[in-house]
């Protein structure tokens, strides 16, 4: 199926940011991290569609958002190989690739439970770390590594 | 702007040299009255007797006051204060806080939420970095040098945090390495990664009599009890390294014992009396380095 199609099962928006190519395990993770959930602007997320690179994807549109560099950067958290569209006008006026940021502070939670951060209201900090392709976080507090991304408050 | 001994990545290897060579004019001098006026908190969140009563006497013999808590019952922290507070209020009163505290990152934390120094004496299962500049001390004091080093590492390599800072902090230093453990506490495959990507030469092995005679110093640990969370697992391998007098024949003139202390039936009492048994002067050394450290961080040294 070619992505034509699948572009078709999910709405066109007017204006706002398409994040395409998001594997499709990882969308609610992505949600979690733009924190689409509590959104003002109308979200529209498609998930389990076809994808030729990545067996089953995920899609998600927000209409009349535009987002900050740094915000979309932390998506490579879940998801390193997700593209961003930006439309103007139902046209896609820029594509965007996403770097996985150096630091991440405040999103993630450690995944060790005798971690300071998981007792003491203290914000997360974490390096990243990419090993075998893989994304792995490296807490600036405890110095274990946390190797799934585990978004805070859960 | 203050500096702070958290972890033991936290000292170059020139930080480190210095406050050996600190550590060791503080064992010349004895005491003195370089801190006298100065006082020094003693924070303990989880009791460490030993621990305690080392940074205790360093600060006591540099003419500092000590002030703190050896266990958080009846202190209002164990009403719920937070750690942020507890450290605020305390670094308002003194000049430098040495802590202890269950939670992993919590000396780093405390670190960044107050405006003088601050040392890690253990946090959780993490750091312990005046454990391991004493242990590098005592290396260097047995063996005058710290370069060309065979150590081999005896007991609980898997979850023996002192194991993982000493090797880690010897890799500036040309070391070669045993690791005696038994399957099931063998060294984790991320030290291994760190010694083969600096070239660091190493060998495991099950058997405690196989690298006695091939070694400098001979690194005993304790297998830890709170560090199992499968009692069956423990059982197992508690008693598995048992060091006696008559094993020692043929090992190195020069070759040292050491052990963090305390320790449980991993060494007879009949070593004690060879000329190969260094653990207590080795925990005396702990006196001088930490006298460093403080001297050091309140930028005396
Ligand atoms: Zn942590």
């Amino acid at each position: 199926m070619s992505e034509k199609h699948t572009q078709l099962k999910v709405s066109a928006i007017k204006d706002g940011t398409v994040l395409d190519h998001i594997p499709a395990q990882s969308i609610f993770q992505v949600i979690d991290i733009l924190d689409l959930s509590h959104s003002e602007n109308p979200v529209t997320i498609g998930v389990n569609l076809e994808s030729r690179s990545l067996g089953r994807k995920g899609i998600i549109k927000i209409s009349d958002r535009f987002f900050a560099d740094e915000e979309l950067n932390r998506i490579a958290l879940a998801a390193p190989d997700a593209t961003v569209n930006i439309i103007k006008d139902y046209e896609v006026v820029q594509k965007k690739k996403i770097d996985l940021p150096e630091t991440v502070v405040g999103i993630a939670k450690c995944s060790n439970p005798m971690c300071v951060t998981n007792h003491q209201p203290v914000p997360t900090r974490f390096s990243t770390v990419v090993d075998h392709k893989k994304v792995k976080l490296l807490c600036h507090y405890c110095e274990k590594t946390t190797e799934e991304f585990i978004p805070l408050g859960h | 702007m203050h500096k702070s001994l958290i972890s033991i990545h936290d000292f170059s290897k020139e930080e480190i040299l210095h406050i050996l060579e600190v550590a060791r004019e503080m064992e010349a001098t004895g005491s003195s009255k370089l801190l006298d006026g100065k006082v020094v908190a003693c924070l303990f969140f989880e009791p460490s007797t030993r621990t305690r009563l080392s940074f205790e006497t360093a600060a006591n013999r540099l003419g500092a006051r000590v002030i703190g808590f050896s266990d958080v019952a009846n202190t209002s922290i164990s009403k719920g204060e937070t750690l942020k507070d507890t450290i605020k209020m305390v670094s308002n009163y003194v000049d430098i806080i040495v802590m202890r505290h269950p939670l992993e990152g919590a000396a780093r934390y405390a670190s960044e939420v107050c405006d003088i120094p601050v040392v890690n004496a253990g946090d959780g299962a993490n750091q312990h970095p005046s454990q391991t500049l004493l242990d590098l001390y005592t290396i260097l004091q047995t063996q005058g040098r710290l370069e060309d080093v065979t150590i081999n590492m005896v007991g609980d390599l898997k979850y023996g945090r002192t194991v993982h800072s000493l090797l880690q902090a010897m890799s500036h230093f040309n070391p070669r390495f045993f690791f005696t453990a038994p399957d099931e506490l063998r060294l984790p495959a991320e030290y291994k990664a760190f010694m083969d990507a600096r070239g660091i030469p190493y060998k495991e092995s099950r058997s405690l009599q196989e690298h006695l005679c091939d070694c400098d110093i001979l690194y005993m640990t304790r297998v830890q009890q709170e560090r199992f969370s499968d009692p069956m697992e423990y059982e197992k391998v508690k008693d598995v390294y048992r060091l006696e007098r008559s094993m020692l024949q043929g090992v190195r003139d020069n070759m040292k014992i050491l052990h963090p202390l305390p320790r449980v039936g991993e060494i007879a009492a009949d070593v004690d009396d060879t000329p190969y048994a260094y653990y207590y002067k080795q925990a005396q050394n702990g006196m001088y380095v930490r006298m460093a450290i403080i001297a050091y961080l309140l930028g005396y040294k």
